[in-house]
């Protein structure tokens, strides 16, 4: 384990706060709150010293976490683009034309499903069903959800990703 | 008009904080409860033939009944707000719109129940609204609501929120406690049920967001005054979260009393189909209900109309009729195509599938494999009565009900537009959409279980 991994002080305050919702002995509960903290602590993604760290946090085993990480789609294994645009593409959202929004996408930005630019600055993932269908087509970016998307939406969007003025957190 | 008792306030400026909400009757029910026993309180629930609302329609009165009570060991209440299902938006809704009635009611089935310590597990997606929630406790804490000594009761109780990390089987209760617990969210053979052996193997209830909000009226108007709402075991409002090819998509409260035909049409609900296009066919449940065309939609197999009701929308049994369900009320018009939406589906349940039951893990591959190759026009006849006897083996032979979810949606496609999906192998062009075929340039791939 890297020895320069650490949450900073404030982060591992929260992260008390967190287990003390649990019982007694029940820290592990902890995990999934505190993997969406290192996430977003250390780059995006969650590398295996990260992991690691968590478990020695938590005071589980390294398996216990891996195994956790990689279930859930929320936790990127591979890094990440520092605009990750989730766009749904379940049922709902196909019917009013999420199709449309991916194919626009890879075309503005030159790259496929699941890739990330060359800049480093958008990753295009495709997600299923994030619970706005009554407002779609939609994406996710970062904390919160863009809807009712048209093409047009999208690049001002996009334009303000490049201008970082887009909240994500 | 439908009879409003969640979102009769939904409207109200402000609504979402602890004081407007209060000024609007917030917390009475609340007080009036803790004057009552947590067993009168149960069997106003009961009376009220109040049924769950994430899905499954089992009375709530009678699953808190079960609950356990040894001695000495804790219990719990979840609140299931992971919400994952297609087509469903409607507990977003309440939480983002009036999250004290979630707490009020949480506050109340607490008591009831006698759990000192209750959690909200939310999908983790919904990633700004555990900040609404943990406003609207804190508020709460601070007027005396929640933490020890509630109102002077004697009653102790802490409200947390968990978010979860992206998966739909979370929504599943056992799965849920697995990863309120930090470990995949594998669902657990029942039983022994979490009313028994739950939470940390204490006697827990796991409730739908929106059933939880429903105790509060219940509670207000009295079980028997909320019984008399609705249609036969219909009782109460539902909330229905409206989608797909309609004119006015949203969240909808109704009282089960009205019909299909009237929520689709009506300007008070969807206001019809956009540019005037002819209704194909409905999901009236979240997507694992069977979808069901036009004409068995609106009338009943008796040729009846046919109502937002639990009884109504499973009228005939599976051949005509669907499913309440969530509540989740997806409409497709007579553009869409129906293999390409089933593909959609199974997609999502190859994706979504836990992978701890073969049938599912492997069949919900193959189906996806095998739809995407009808649709892309690459389809044999052979593989309608393939998909038929792989949906057939899933169904129920799995641990958990998502491989019924993921086999239901095929079955009743083939079920009711076996001829799209034969037109689709015996032809070069779909015989609906108006985008040529293998729009899917970039296909998504088929989940690989780790």
């Amino acid at each position: 384990m890297s020895e320069t991994i650490a949450f900073k002080p404030e982060t591992l305050e929260k992260v008390k706060q967190i287990i003390a919702r649990y019982p007694e002995g029940k820290q592990k509960s902890a995990l999934i709150p505190v993997l969406h903290l290192a996430q977003k602590e250390f780059g995006g993604w969650l590398d295996v010293p990260v992991m690691d760290y968590v478990a020695s946090v938590l005071e589980i085993t390294p398996i216990e976490v891996y195994e956790v990480a990689t279930f859930y789609t929320m936790f990127n294994m591979q890094p990440v683009g520092k605009y990750v645009l989730e766009v749904c593409v379940t049922g709902p959202c196909m019917l009013r034309g999420s199709d449309d929004i991916v194919n626009h996408i890879k075309e503005r930005l030159g790259i496929k499903a699941g890739e990330t630019t060359a800049d480093g600055l958008f990753t295009l993932k495709p997600a299923e069903c994030l619970g706005a269908c009554g407002y779609a087509p939609m994406m996710q970016l970062g904390k919160f959800y863009h809807e009712n998307l048209t093409k047009e939406k999208v690049d001002e969007i996009l334009d303000l990703c490049r201008q970082g003025q887009i909240a994500i957190d | 008009m439908s009879k409003k008792l969640l979102l009769k306030n939904a409207h109200i400026e402000g609504i979402r904080n602890f004081d407007t909400y209060r000024e609007h009757g917030g917390y009475q029910s609340v007080e009036k409860a803790l004057k009552m026993t947590p067993d009168q309180i149960v069997e106003e629930v009961k009376t009220s033939g109040l049924r769950g609302r994430g899905g499954a329609g089992f009375p709530t009165g009678m699953k808190w009944s079960f609950l356990a009570k040894p001695e000495g060991v804790p219990r719990y209440l979840v609140v299931n707000a992971d919400e994952s299902e297609p087509g469903t938006f409607k507990d977003r809704y309440l939480m983002e719109h009036i999250p004290h009635l979630l707490i009020e009611g949480m506050i109340i089935a607490s008591y009831a129940l006698g759990s000192n310590t209750s959690y909200i597990y939310i999908r983790g997606e919904y990633a700004w609204i555990p900040d609404i929630l943990e406003q609207a406790i804190d508020e709460a804490k601070k007027a005396g609501f929640l933490g020890k000594n509630i109102l002077g009761s004697g009653f102790d109780l802490e409200i947390y929120v968990q978010r979860g990390a992206g998966a739909y089987i979370c929504g599943e209760e056992t799965a849920l406690l697995e990863s309120l617990e930090g470990k995949r969210g594998n669902p657990r053979l029942k039983p022994p049920f979490p009313a028994v052996k739950g939470l940390w193997q204490s006697p827990t209830v796991v409730n739908n967001v929106e059933t939880i909000a429903a105790v509060v009226p219940i509670i207000d108007i009295t079980g028997a005054e909320y019984a008399k709402i609705g249609l036969g075991r219909s009782t109460g409002t539902k909330l229905i979260s409206a989608c797909g090819n309609i004119n006015k998509p949203g969240v909808y409260e109704i009282d089960m009393t009205i019909t299909v035909e009237e929520f689709i049409y009506s300007d008070e609900y969807c206001g019809g189909i956009p540019n005037g296009k002819k209704l194909k066919a409905c999901i009236p449940g979240g997507s694992s209900v069977p979808i069901v065309p036009a004409n068995l939609l609106l009338k009943t197999a008796a040729g009846e109309p046919r109502y937002m009701n639990y009884e109504s929308l499973s009228d005939g049994g599976f051949a005509t009729g669907t499913m309440m369900g969530s509540g989740g009320f997806i409409v497709l018009d007579e553009d869409q195509c129906v293999v390409k939406h089933t593909m959609t589906l199974a997609h999502f349940y190859n994706h979504e599938s836990c992978g701890q039951c073969t049938p599912c893990r492997e069949g919900t591959g193959w189906m996806y494999k095998i739809l995407k190759k009808i649709e892309s026009g690459q389809g044999e006849m052979k593989d309608i009565d393939l998909l038929w006897d792989i949906q057939r083996k899933i169904e129920g032979n799995t641990i958990c009900p998502l491989g019924d979810a993921a086999a239901w949606p095929v079955a009743a496609a083939i079920c009711h537009f076996r001829d799209e999906f034969e037109w689709h192998i015996n032809n070069p062009e779909c015989l609906t959409r108006n985008y040529g075929i293998a729009h899917y340039a970039d296909p998504l791939p088929v989940v690989e279980k780790q």
